[in-house]
């Protein structure tokens, strides 16, 4: 038991996405659901530096990169959305922001 | 048990237990220091893949500015805590051991895949920091057309959350 | 034995960490005192007088008392957040010390090779970040978790004030970073050693070619640190005391440390990446400077000396008399040719960081609060843009040339 190979790394990840999707079916704060979002962000993050360390190569890194950056503008508008939702609705519930619910 | 092998299990228990936190807490702003802490943890994990840089860029773009974001809109609305429905009935009989079994099967090919096999840390790996110079060199040469879409993709959630933060005349 | 020759490295990084821990502490408590007496010169008071000799004896009654008050944790309150906040701004304050470099890469302490630092980091400047980016939490959460209106405002105010001007501060440092080349500190303040090749009398330090960013960085590091000018966060004619109205007791202590602590790295930096860290301003040649140290504690000995003979009475006299006596014992110490050597990057290291630290209380001394929205344009509308266009102008000023010689 001397050496961390990547697949402990896959692992993780997997496990961390998984715990991700479980937030955002389960939660029902609009605010928590978007964190369960960047929970999933962040574990397909740890599984693409795995893999850069696999392949030694640096395109994994630069991919993370660009994944913080898209979870950085989808916080801003994501987070101006839940407040004018807010605003209308008194509710941060999903389940009262049902207007297009067919 | 080896050096990279106890901390590797360290952060990796404090980002799951970080996860489950998120999922279990009532409160918000709970949920969201659950996930600050997996966001750190991942950091340390990052440091032990050899990517110092993207380790220092996870912590200041996630944890010290998303985060903070998410912090501040908590705060600001103070809506207290979660009100728990009656579960749909979908999730709870459907969703939960769907999700379950898309954990194990990911879990399962991804420990059983031929790059899995790598040592990432201890005997036999390539214990090396990936240099900022590097990377820089692979943003700015290779990727220097996605880098400069995300510019302009910045841009445009800049206007976006100005539009919609701007109150009615 | 066995074990402090194998993990040599480790031994040695504690020792370190616990010297630091213990100096900079002090040098907190002092910084309370310093700033009392300053604002009061400022203002023709005396200031800290009653406790010991110039009340030196100051800090120490007032960490006495923070320690015997009641603390009180308000009702409604969210108990383990509301313990969490100050020591999350502490800890997270004291940590970013450990990044600093305080003298010359390698110099020989009895024998060993040692650095003046205890964690060498390759993208030190990005990990310094890191850290300072995390401290809004303590005072958001403390805001939050007091369960009070104030307190909750305040905590709003400073976390939209210190994520606006953390955009200003880390951009105005990029202008740096880019003529430096590196994220290391040792390597930063290497690149600054040397003088003009036309202008031999002054030093390369960065502060010349980015005296825009200079200004830039300092302003926004004031706002970042929540002090006068730009103290919104606890501004005390509207909030009261902001985020920490709630808090009596050692965990106030603990709020006010971190903010010492926070200025204190703030100068750090600035020295660093500025002002040279701990190179001398001097050319080598004047050896004489050497024994600058050894006189500075001399001087102040006699003068306090001076004091206690002439002025003092009392008490006071038997204090000064025991520092007067610390002092020349040290000054005598700092004359050892070995000591001597070691002292020379520290001193002008924290030389620096004195008149840092004393502009810091100076402009709190005289500067009225900004308003909010005007704190808000100051950092977006101004700082920003202006410490952008530092940062083009410094890499068209590096490009440049290059275009030049290759065409």
């Amino acid at each position: 038991m001397s050496v961390v190979s990547i697949s402990y790394y896959l692992v993780l990840s997997a496990i961390l996405f998984g715990l991700g999707v479980l937030a955002f079916v389960f939660k029902r704060n609009i605010i928590t659901i978007f964190m369960a979002i960047e929970l999933m962000l962040n574990a397909v993050n740890l599984a693409f530096v795995a893999f850069a360390r696999a392949w030694n190569q640096l395109d994994g890194l630069v991919f993370v990169f660009f994944v913080i950056v898209v979870a950085a503008a989808e916080a801003a508008v994501g987070l101006a959305i839940v407040i004018t939702i807010y605003q209308n609705r008194h509710s941060l519930n999903i389940e009262r922001v049902n207007l297009l619910k067919f | 048990m080896s050096l990279p092998f106890i901390l590797f299990f360290v952060f990796a228990l404090i980002s799951v237990g970080g996860a489950i936190l998120l999922i279990v807490a009532r409160e918000p702003i709970h949920s969201a220091l659950a996930l600050i802490l997996v966001m750190m943890s991942l950091a340390g994990l990052y440091l032990m893949l050899g990517a110092e840089f993207i380790a220092a860029v996870q912590i200041i773009v996630y944890a010290g500015a998303i985060m903070v974001l998410f912090v501040f809109v908590i705060m600001l609305l103070n809506a207290g805590t979660e009100e728990r429905t009656d579960w749909s009935k979908i999730a709870k009989y459907a969703g939960l051991p769907l999700g379950i079994l898309l954990l194990l099967e990911l879990a399962h090919w991804m420990a059983h895949s031929l790059i899995g096999q790598t040592p990432a840390n201890g005997v036999g790996s390539a214990n090396v920091m990936v240099s900022t110079q590097d990377l820089s060199m692979q943003l700015f040469q290779k990727y220097l057309f996605p880098f400069e879409a995300t510019s302009i993709l910045i841009l445009i959630a800049i206007l976006g959350a100005l539009v919609l933060a701007k109150r009615d005349e | 034995m066995e074990f402090v020759t194998q993990h040599a490295v480790l031994v040695v990084s504690l020792v370190k960490i616990v010297i630091l821990l213990f100096l900079t502490l002090t040098t907190l408590a002092y910084l309370t005192w310093f700033e009392r007496k300053v604002v009061a010169h400022i203002q023709s008071r005396w200031g800290p007088y009653y406790v010991g000799a110039h009340g030196l004896l100051q800090p120490l009654a007032d960490g006495v008392k923070f320690l015997f008050k009641e603390d009180v944790t308000p009702p409604g309150a969210d108990k383990f957040l509301y313990v969490l906040a100050p020591f999350l701004a502490l800890s997270l304050a004291l940590t970013t010390i450990a990044l600093i470099p305080f003298g010359p890469a390698t110099i020989t302490i009895l024998g060993q090779p040692t650095q003046l630092i205890v964690a060498n980091v390759n993208i030190g400047l990005m990990f310094l970040f890191a850290i300072t980016s995390i401290g809004v939490y303590g005072v958001a959460l403390a805001g939050w978790s007091s369960n009070s209106k104030y307190p909750l405002l305040g905590g709003l105010r400073s976390s939209a004030q210190m994520i606006s001007y953390e955009v200003a501060l880390t951009l105005s440092v990029v202008g740096v970073v880019l003529l430096a080349g590196t994220l290391n500190f040792n390597e930063m303040v290497g690149d600054q050693a040397g003088y003009y090749r036309y202008l031999p009398f002054i030093p390369r330090w960065h502060i010349f070619p980015q005296c825009i960013g200079f200004l830039c960085y300092f302003t926004s590091a004031i706002a970042e640190t929540n002090r006068v000018p730009f103290d919104l966060p606890e501004a005390e004619t509207e909030l009261v005391a902001g985020f920490h109205t709630e808090y009596s007791s050692f965990k106030f202590a603990m709020f006010f440390m971190a903010e010492y602590a926070n200025m204190l790295t703030v100068s750090f930096l600035a020295t660093i990446l500025f002002l040279g860290g701990w190179l001398s301003p001097f050319p080598e040649s004047w050896t004489f400077l050497q024994y600058l140290p050894a006189v500075t504690l001399l001087g102040l000995g006699l003068y306090l000396g001076y004091d206690a003979a002439v002025v003092a009475r009392g008490i006071a006299r038997i204090q000064l008399i025991v520092i007067t006596f610390g002092a020349l014992v040290l000054g005598a110490l700092c004359l050892l040719p070995a000591v001597m050597a070691v002292l020379q990057g520290p001193f002008w290291f924290l030389l620096k960081v004195a008149c840092l630290i004393f502009f810091y209380v100076w402009t709190r001394g005289t500067l009225p609060r900004f308003r909010y929205d005007q704190l808000m344009s100051l950092g977006w509308k101004l700082l920003l843009p202006v410490s952008l266009a530092n940062l083009v102008g410094t890499a068209l000023w590096i490009v440049f040339p290059l275009l030049v010689k290759h065409g």
